[in-house]
């Protein structure tokens, strides 16, 4: 990125001037001036495009991590009041929508499976559907879907995956309220037949960690975190079902925008208000996708815990928290003193409500909303904890992962998926994955410096780091 | 004068994007350019010459919009491989006007195909389909 282009507000917050007479919002960029420079100048292109949307409130933001996406640039944060008449916009949500991650805390310490984890990476390989072709074995018939998109995790959960206790610890109790799954096609269902229980593919993985560094103490106990604990992280979304439902949407959003009379920068921030019929029969299908994502990673997590309790019976796995980075959200924040109920678009960015905010659950109030930034397979992820200052900063967002700094194309020139595997395994990590071309996709060296994104994250003041955790095992989808 | 370039029908490439995939189709005619490009999405998946036609497919739609056309067609496509469980190495496209028909073939997937990354859709971002003095050019990212 061009950094003379910027001009620099803070020391970890960035913004692009106004042209002369050029007519739309502010923009923000959280970052480093380091990060900021690795990245391409599409970000301040695609950011500063959907600052010119109907409605919007405050800045439009990137995120440490921000890249290249489409239409919204991935790391973007954008907030629309209906009644202003904002804007929801399936470009800003993506088609992965409500990928996330779910993060499992074990009561196992390092020591304890060292020995077993060859074992448990086998286990977990054949027992977890991962990778482009590859289905579960749940089948649901079209009703069945239907009270999955209505019921999320909650569905799951009733039907023997999981425990009520999970809930608790899921965005939204577990289940989004909104679903309107007669908005979702028939096609959109037929292609989630076979997907329920499943990781995908891409930056998809499931790992099993261990917690090497302690950043906040307090935060870290009411989380449950010492070092040298065994953790689980599951990184998927809403699969067929999700993606279908973004392609149907934004050729008709694209249309709709259009007839509606709204001047797209980029077609592809196809979007429609939020109060007319396409803005709302989008929201509706949105919304079954996320409890379609939400009842996704609860089935996984089921399937890890049969994983575990083959191997080690006495390991108990919790959930620790369930977040989402691609979504639209109807949300409260208090906006120049006064509460205002927003849609806030996080696309590839985590929300990260602070100490005391309602929707964080007790346990964790204190400290505020866990949040995870996943990285990459070599390197290692952190939790972070919510700030009060991320709602005035942000509208309570955060970084979602390392970010890409080189494209899949680059990366398959420069790598080797076997190569890889073995580098790794000879670090103690172990890749276990049906294509050796995605691993090389998925480099550790793809991506951004995962420290330096968490660094950033916590100096913009969006969460504060809680954990480091290094992988042991990776499934890649 | 040069002589125009002699153009490889229907031949496929792709353009650099930080976290997805930019697939170019080009070919005589803007058909041509479509099939291409199916080629072009399919291949980030699988490697082509490896899928027997075993399976055929067809499809039509609707579209004014030829850029709209380029990404209703491989979200087509993905839509029905994804929904059918299969591969598709082989595509065809036909216009009459506003109106669009075609097909695929491949074969469902086996352990011994190689495995890339699923595309989820095509998107509008970077979207173009034009005539040049080369042929016809059909671009959009596709995300993965």
């Amino acid at each position: 990125m061009d950094i003379t282009r910027l001009q620099q507000i803070e020391p970890w917050c960035w913004t692009v001037p106004h042209a002369p007479g050029e007519a739309r919002g502010d923009v923000r960029l959280y970052g480093s001036r380091e990060l900021l420079a690795t990245m391409d100048d599409k970000v301040i292109e695609q950011i500063t495009n959907v600052a010119r949307l109907p409605g919007l409130v405050g800045p439009a933001m990137t995120m440490p991590d921000a890249h290249w996406g489409y239409g919204f640039p991935i790391g973007g944060v954008a907030a629309f009041d209906p009644e202003r008449g904002g804007i929801i916009s399936a470009g800003g949500v993506g088609f992965d929508i409500s990928c996330g991650i779910r993060c499992l805390r074990t009561n196992l310490q390092l020591q304890d499976v060292a020995g077993e984890l060859p074992s448990l990476a086998r286990e977990l390989s054949e027992k977890i559907p991962a990778g482009l072709g590859e289905e579960g074995e749940i089948r649901l018939a079209p009703d069945a879907l239907d009270e999955v998109l209505a019921g999320g995790a909650q569905w799951a959960v009733e039907h023997g995956y999981g425990a009520v206790a999970d809930l608790e610890f899921i965005e939204e109790g577990g289940r989004v309220g909104g679903p309107v799954p007669e908005n979702v096609s028939a096609l959109a269902k037929k292609r989630q037949r076979g997907e329920m229980g499943t990781l995908g593919s891409g930056n998809h993985y499931l790992e099993v960690q261990v917690v090497d560094r302690i950043y906040d103490e307090a935060a870290a106990q009411a989380y449950g975190l010492r070092p040298g604990q065994i953790l689980v992280s599951i990184h998927c979304g809403s699969r067929g079902l999700g993606h279908q439902i973004g392609t149907d949407y934004l050729v008709s959003l694209a249309k709709a925008a259009t007839r509606l009379g709204i001047r797209l920068p980029d077609r592809e921030l196809a979007c429609a208000p939020i109060n007319t019929p396409e803005g709302q029969q989008y929201i509706g299908a949105m919304n079954a996708a996320i409890n379609c994502a939400l009842a996704n990673r609860q089935i996984l997590t089921h399937l890890t815990r049969k994983c575990f309790a083959r191997l080690m019976p006495r390991a108990t796995l919790e959930t620790l928290f369930d977040v989402s980075h691609n979504t639209c959200k109807r949300e409260q924040h208090v906006v120049d003193g006064k509460k205002r109920l927003l849609y806030v678009h996080r696309k590839g960015a985590t929300r990260a409500f602070g100490p005391g905010h309602p929707a964080v659950p007790e346990r964790y109030r204190a400290v505020g909303q866990p949040v995870v930034i996943g990285g990459s397979m070599g390197t290692g992820s952190y939790i972070l904890a919510g700030t009060a200052e991320s709602e005035e900063r942000a509208f309570s967002s955060a970084s979602h992962g390392a970010g890409r700094a080189m494209s899949r194309h680059q990366a398959l020139k420069q790598w080797r998926g076997r190569q890889l595997v073995d580098e790794l395994a000879a670090k103690g990590i172990l890749i276990r994955t049906r294509s050796m071309r995605g691993v090389a996709e998925e480099a550790p060296g793809a991506y951004k410096d995962v420290d330096a994104v968490a660094e950033s994250t916590e100096q913009a003041g969006l969460a504060r780091r809680v954990a480091f955790m290094r992988p042991k095992v990776c499934v890649k989808g | 004068m040069n002589a125009p370039p002699i153009l490889k029908p229907g031949t496929h490439e792709y353009f650099e994007h930080d976290a997805d995939i930019g697939v170019v189709g080009r070919g005589a005619t803007l058909e041509e350019s479509f099939e291409a490009a199916a080629r072009a999405t399919f291949a980030v998946m699988c490697d082509l010459d490896a899928v027997r036609p075993e399976r055929s497919v067809t499809l039509d739609f609707e579209e004014a919009d030829i850029e709209l056309a380029l990404v209703r067609w491989l979200n087509l496509l993905l839509g029905l491989a994804h929904e059918q469980g299969l591969v598709f190495s082989r595509f065809w496209i036909e216009r009459d006007g506003v109106n669009w028909r075609g097909g695929a073939s491949g074969e469902p997937w086996r352990r011994d195909l190689e495995r890339g990354v699923e595309v989820k859709g095509a998107t509008l971002t970077m979207l173009e389909v034009k005539q040049d003095r080369d042929g016809w050019l059909a671009r959009c990212v596709v995300d993965v």
